[in-house]
């Protein structure tokens, strides 16, 4: 579509928020000819600014405001079989699962990038704050300039054949200055508040509201690291490994923390603050960016998390922690930096217990 | 703004809201220009538009056989339908309920799930399966305050055979009001004639060509329906707010028309229709399924300007987009307020499969069609199928 010298077409995801309504604003002042799509996921319940009906007309009003065209897809198929349904499994299974990631993975970057591609669309853009980067080695993910709002670790799957294509405007920018940048423009969503958590768990029902109605929730044992039982639980379901509340009084009232969630037997191992620290983290799914590093790095191990430095076995099995740290909880996503590079990423394995 | 392209409109999109006929243009200029008066007021100027407004509703109600005090102007279809079934149910009190079929708009769905009423099935053409409905009626014993049946499907076009149904009603549930929502028949079913044995009957303006804001609910001589808007008791009690002349002037003179045409317009679009749905068969294959005609094919209970077709293998909203670039605007189902397609209730309820559904076309023909519309939009829709065929579907 388009002549030689028309300017790039550009699907740019707006949620409704402001980082992606200044990505809008900044992509079509710098002469791209863009339209904007909100993808319409989650039809249940939300309450953390995505997928609303308000939110889709935050989108469109920005979308007039700039005078660009908007749509809306509806993927919620793809979110309930790609990012719904593996949340559920992956509780039920004792683990801790980063939904973001997947749908970061499976919708925004595939599933939307299949249909921008369809729709005649050279390049995707959304509001993420990260950065492109090229390096000697190819183009890769990297922090983007605002530490408070970097979405590197949500991002990190990201390789060369969806970056080549990505725009990511906000990420040069700190929060201050989009909402500096929007409110010049007059834009609606200039002072919207900025959305958090996991978008089709309301803070009101919470986890334990939304998995129940999918799962059955099962009781289980605690037990202490000598396997005396010490109390139980009555949602296994909703036990993440370093937990401290929840899981009533227990002991001799010192503070004890979860170390392990054991599905199959269905009990939870808790113990004292010093046998949470771990020096190794195994790693599962395991994908360096490209060669492998075995030098130090900073691996992060949630989203608003800070890198601690570690090296990662070249195999891709496991984490070395340079100083013990708490343990990770299973199915969280594990993102290893050089310095503000995405080099690679996976997930946090169970260790094999005792 | 910007344009997706500049390519000339094809606008198959009629039965969501079809282009102003020129004569409700000028009745509703007209009215508007002459009428600033308050129908309702007692001076010369108020006498005037009131007599306006009783000339509308004289038209209106011959072009819908129905007395002129039978006729309540509302704000459009929604609310007719809407004030069907609650008006019904407000005046027949708690312990009864509405009955309907599972292939409803959603202004007569929407009140009836509300109420906790009771949804009949529909056979795979959409249209209401006459047995179960009887056997609803028979079970609830008395307490059936109001049935409501679409007569022509805004998704399929399926056309209900009014006067069965209405035999089945007075004979099983003889106190019940029995109502139907017409708002897409006018154009292609003798409604006069059809809906005689109806207590309410639902139609508005824009499907006919006036402009969108007015429709009327028309509600028998000695029918009571509990208001759903008092104030200063306009329409004989039935829908307070000041009436609106020039709109009601319009939608007179849109209704007339098209019961005057519609014989014409019916065998004229019958035959693009057709046209359209065999060229894309031609082009796509069987891949191309009419949606309330996958048995045999048969064309027969479908309304003349609709064409619900499923193609298999694509997805509709990447489909709807790629046509909307080339000019051609059609919609996947009835049309939403997110702008997100959902798979169609009715779809559903017709027993087409989730897959099959996702790929469902809304294409109605209306008064502004013609041939070359339709042999633009098989090539468009087409070539579009084919460009998402290589990107699996989009």
């Amino acid at each position: 579509m388009g002549g030689a010298n028309s300017p790039s077409r550009v699907l740019v995801a707006m949620s409704g928020g402001v980082d992606s309504s200044v990505a809008a604003a900044l992509l079509l002042e710098a002469g791209y000819d863009i339209a904007g799509v909100t993808m319409k996921l989650w039809g249940g319940p939300s309450d953390t600014g995505c997928c609303s009906v308000s939110d889709v007309d935050d989108a469109r009003w920005v979308a007039d405001q700039l005078g660009i065209e908007h749509h809306v897809f509806n993927f919620g198929d793809d979110f309930e079989r790609h990012v719904v349904e593996p949340y559920v499994a992956d509780h039920a299974a004792g683990r801790t699962p980063n939904p973001c990631v997947e749908c970061n993975r499976h919708i925004k970057f595939r599933r939307l990038a299949h249909r921008a591609d369809a729709l005649g669309f050279e390049l995707l853009a959304t509001g993420h704050h990260a950065r492109i980067v090229t390096t000697d080695g190819g183009v890769r993910i990297g922090r983007g300039v605002d530490p408070a709002k970097d979405q590197s670790y949500v991002l990190h799957m990201l390789d060369a054949p969806v970056l080549d294509r990505l725009l990511l405007p906000v990420g040069e920018m700190t929060k201050d200055e989009v909402r500096r940048q929007a409110e010049a423009r007059g834009l609606v969503t200039a002072a919207k508040p900025d959305s958090q958590d996991v978008c089709f768990i309301t803070a009101s029902a919470g986890r334990r509201k939304f998995l129940s109605e999918r799962i059955g929730m099962r009781s289980g044992r605690v037990v202490d690291t000598a396997g005396q039982q010490v109390g139980t639980v009555d949602a296994l379901e909703l036990v993440t490994v370093g937990q401290r509340r929840g899981l009533g009084a227990i002991g001799d009232g010192s503070p004890r923390y979860v170390l392990d969630v054991d599905a199959t037997s269905a009990t939870v191992v808790v113990g004292d603050r010093a046998a949470l620290d771990v020096s190794v983290t195994p790693l599962e799914d395991w994908r360096w960016a490209s060669r492998p590093i075995a030098g130090p790095l900073g691996v992060q191990t949630s989203a608003h998390g800070a890198a601690a430095p570690a090296t990662v076995d070249v195999d891709g099995t496991a984490v070395q922690w340079s100083e013990p740290r708490r343990a990770v909880a299973p199915g969280q996503s594990v993102v290893a930096y050089a310095g503000d590079i995405v080099v690679g990423g996976g997930i946090a394995a169970r260790p094999v217990h005792r | 703004m910007a344009e997706p392209s500049g390519a000339p409109e094809i606008y198959l999109d009629h039965a969501a809201s079809t282009p102003l006929r020129p004569a409700a243009r000028d009745a509703w200029l007209a009215a508007a220009q002459r009428h600033h008066a308050n129908p309702t007021g007692s001076h010369l100027a108020a006498r005037e538009a009131r007599r306006a407004l009783d000339e509308a509703r004289g038209r209106a109600a011959c072009a819908l056989g129905a007395d002129p005090g039978e006729i309540v102007f509302t704000s459009g279809g929604s609310e007719a339908d809407n004030m069907a079934v609650r008006g019904a149910l407000g005046l027949r009190g708690s312990g009864t309920v509405a009955v309907t079929t599972a292939a409803e708009h959603h202004a007569v769905h929407d009140p009836v799930e509300r109420s906790g009423g009771v949804f009949v099935a529909v056979d795979e053409r959409g249209i209401v399966d006459l047995e179960a409905l009887a056997d609803v009626l028979d079970a609830r014993n008395g307490d059936v305050a109001v049935v409501s049946v679409i007569a022509v499907n805004n998704e399929t076009g399926s056309i209900t055979p009014l006067p069965e149904v209405a035999r089945v009603v007075r004979d099983l549930a003889p106190g019940a009001l029995l109502h139907t929502d017409a708002v897409q028949a006018v154009n292609w079913i003798d409604v006069a004639t059809e809906t005689a044995g109806y207590d309410l009957v639902s139609v508005t303006g824009h499907k006919v060509g006036s402009p969108v804001g007015t429709g009327v609910l028309v509600a028998r001589d000695g029918v009571e329906l509990d208001p759903l808007i008092v104030g200063g008791g306009q329409e004989r009690g039935r829908r307070a707010g000041t009436p609106d002349v020039a709109g009601a002037a319009s939608f007179a003179a849109a209704l007339v028309e098209t019961a005057e045409q519609r014989d014409g317009s019916v065998e004229r679009l019958r035959v693009l229709r057709d046209a359209l749905i065999d060229g894309l068969t031609d082009r796509l294959g069987d891949r191309v399924l009419v949606s309330s005609a996958r048995a045999n094919g048969d064309r027969g209970h479908i309304a003349a300007g609709i064409a619900n077709v499923c193609i298999t293998g694509v997805q509709s909203e990447a489909l709807l987009f790629l046509m909307d670039a080339a000019g051609v605007r059609a919609s996947a189902a009835s049309s939403c307020s997110s702008g997100a397609q959902d798979p169609s209730h009715v779809l559903a309820a017709m027993g087409v499969p989730r897959e099959v559904a996702l790929g469902s076309l809304r294409l109605s023909l209306g008064h502004t069609t013609v041939a070359s519309d339709v042999e633009r939009a098989v090539e468009v829709i087409s070539a579009s199928v084919e460009r998402l065929d290589r990107f699996e579907g989009g």
